[in-house]
């Protein structure tokens, strides 16, 4: 027998029994349908434990290098202490460093939180106004270079949250976070990997964390950023981009303006239609879509037809909350 | 060794999934039916098509195949859109160099889920 732990309860495991049946049994829900190893809607998660490769067979590194694996396919030598993608993550205090204006719209908030917090740039994290209010925010912030989290907030018209973080919160307030997720961040397993980052507005702020990271860990192949706004005022770091761009020459940083003029240096129209414009072909390419969900819906689909692998495309919709999903998918 | 052994296993659907889905959503025909829904999690559905289509590991019924379609029946699928993701599973697998015999009874095991697919 192995012992399976999922929500402070032990189940055992018999051998050869995979733990979608073992938890089953037990009377857990775990949603499945296939139960073949195709499908992937049984995704579980080990938090502890080595999880059997055969239960990952199929997944993005992405996911797998996260401890993700189909409970369908995995049948455990070893304990294992398991949980649903999509169960409510541990909830800590954090203390806001700072909050910087990025633009017009969009503030740059620096969190210190009160235990250490493992995470990816570019994942991210749940920040709650209170106990009803809670929006999920990327991570600009890189682990290995920064000393706090970073978050990029615009404020939405009416936004209970956007709008709390714009007009009341200050530097020292003490806020509640909650634990890292997403799957939309650099793995450097294939080191000479073409890499294109695209985003509108604060869909910069997982980008630059994940450009950061990318260079950091020595991605050698060719980087494309394109950001775009309506206007030339609604980009920002774009000095910081261009020191980046300059000091790493196969790291290219493209400004796209879709409305009204379009001054000397930016390129008219979505980041988008610039980017299939310079890259048509996207065979072997990895893609990070960011922002927008409309964007992220279109570039997800021009992206996998210019030729990109599905699995090599990473996206992050921008979604509002109230469907409370994205999250999990 | 089974059909599925023959053409490759899960290897040959992970390389048949990209290239079968791009087809068809570049068919005109029938990209209709699969645009709509999350694109990630539609590619997963894709696979698990493709192992069932490669005589694959699967628990799916023909009562699946019913509820999984019933969706699209009512949007107006019929045997042309049926005959057509056929037509694209079958250059999937010539773009990846199966051979006709092989390419043949993968047709033939799509055909024996016809009427659940179209609800008839
Ligand atoms: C995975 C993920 C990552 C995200 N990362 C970021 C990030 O890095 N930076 C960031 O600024 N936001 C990000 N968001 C969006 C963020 O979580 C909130 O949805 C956003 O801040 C609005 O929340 P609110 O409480 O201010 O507005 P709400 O009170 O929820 O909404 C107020 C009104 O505005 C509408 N609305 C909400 N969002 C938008 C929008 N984007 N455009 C137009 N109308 C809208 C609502 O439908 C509603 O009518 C992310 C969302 C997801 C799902
Ligand atoms: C040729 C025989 C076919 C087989 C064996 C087959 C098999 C499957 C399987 C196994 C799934 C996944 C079900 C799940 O786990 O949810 C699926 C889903 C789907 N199939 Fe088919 N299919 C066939 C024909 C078609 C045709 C002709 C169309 C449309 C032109 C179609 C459109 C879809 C769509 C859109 C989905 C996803 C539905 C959803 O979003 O839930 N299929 N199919
Ligand atoms: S139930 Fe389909 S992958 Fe596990």
């Amino acid at each position: 027998m192995t012992a399976i732990r999922y929500q402070d309860r032990t189940y055992d495991c018999a051998p050869g029994e995979t733990v979608l049946d073992c938890l089953t049994a037990g009377g857990v829900t775990v949603p499945s349908s296939c139960r073949a190893g195709v499908c992937q809607s049984c995704l579980m998660r080990a938090e502890e434990g080595e999880v059997p490769a055969a239960a990952q067979a199929g997944l993005k590194p992405t996911l797998a290098a996260q401890g993700y694996f189909l409970a369908c396919s995995c049948r455990p030598q070893t304990p294992l202490t398991v949980a649903l993608p999509d169960a409510e993550r541990l909830r800590m205090a954090a203390e806001v460093v700072s909050i910087e204006p990025l633009n017009a719209d969009i503030v740059a908030v620096k969190l210190k939180p009160s235990q250490q917090l493992a995470y990816r740039a570019g994942q991210f994290i749940r920040l709650y106004k209170d106990d009803d209010q809670s929006r999920c925010y990327s991570l600009a912030s890189v682990p290995e270079l920064d000393d706090h989290l970073e978050i990029h907030v615009r404020a939405v018209p009416g936004g209970q949250v956007s709008g709390w973080v714009h007009r009341e919160l200050r530097a020292g307030d003490a806020v509640e976070i909650a634990d890292s997720s997403g799957l939309c961040f650099y793995v450097d397993d294939r080191p000479q990997q073409p890499l294109l980052l695209l985003g509108t507005g604060s869909g910069l702020a997982p980008l630059y964390g994940i450009l950061r990271d990318a260079l950091n860990q020595g991605h050698r192949g060719p980087v494309w950023l394109y950001h775009g706004s309506t206007t030339p005022q609604g980009l920002y770091r774009t000095r910081e981009l261009a020191a980046l761009a300059e000091r790493h020459p196969h790291f290219h940083y493209v400004r796209c303006v879709s409305e009204g003029e379009v001054p000397e240096g930016f390129r008219p129209g979505t980041p988008l239609d610039a980017a299939l414009a310079d890259h048509p072909v996207l065979d072997g390419w990895r893609v990070f879509l960011c922002g927008h969900p409309e964007l992220v819906r279109k570039g997800r689909m021009e992206a996998f037809l210019a030729g990109a692998s599905m699995a090599d495309i990473h996206a992050d919709p921008f979604v509002p909350s109230g469907g409370g999903l994205a999250a999990a998918a | 060794m089974s059909l599925y052994d023959q053409i490759g296993g899960d290897a040959a659907v992970n390389a048949a999934v990209d290239i079968f889905y791009r087809k068809v959503l570049r068919d005109d025909r029938i990209s209709r039916f699969f645009t709509g829904v999350d694109m990630e999690r539609q590619a997963a559905k894709q696979k698990a098509f493709l192992t069932m289509a490669f005589g694959g590991p699967n628990n799916y019924s023909g009562l699946d195949m019913r509820r999984g379609h019933a969706h699209l029946v009512a949007q107006g699928l019929n045997d042309s859109h049926f005959d057509a993701v056929v037509e694209n599973l079958g250059a999937t697998l010539k773009e990846l160099n199966v051979p006709d015999s092989l390419i043949a009874q993968v047709a033939a095991i799509a055909e024996t889920t016809r009427n659940d697919v179209l609800g008839k």
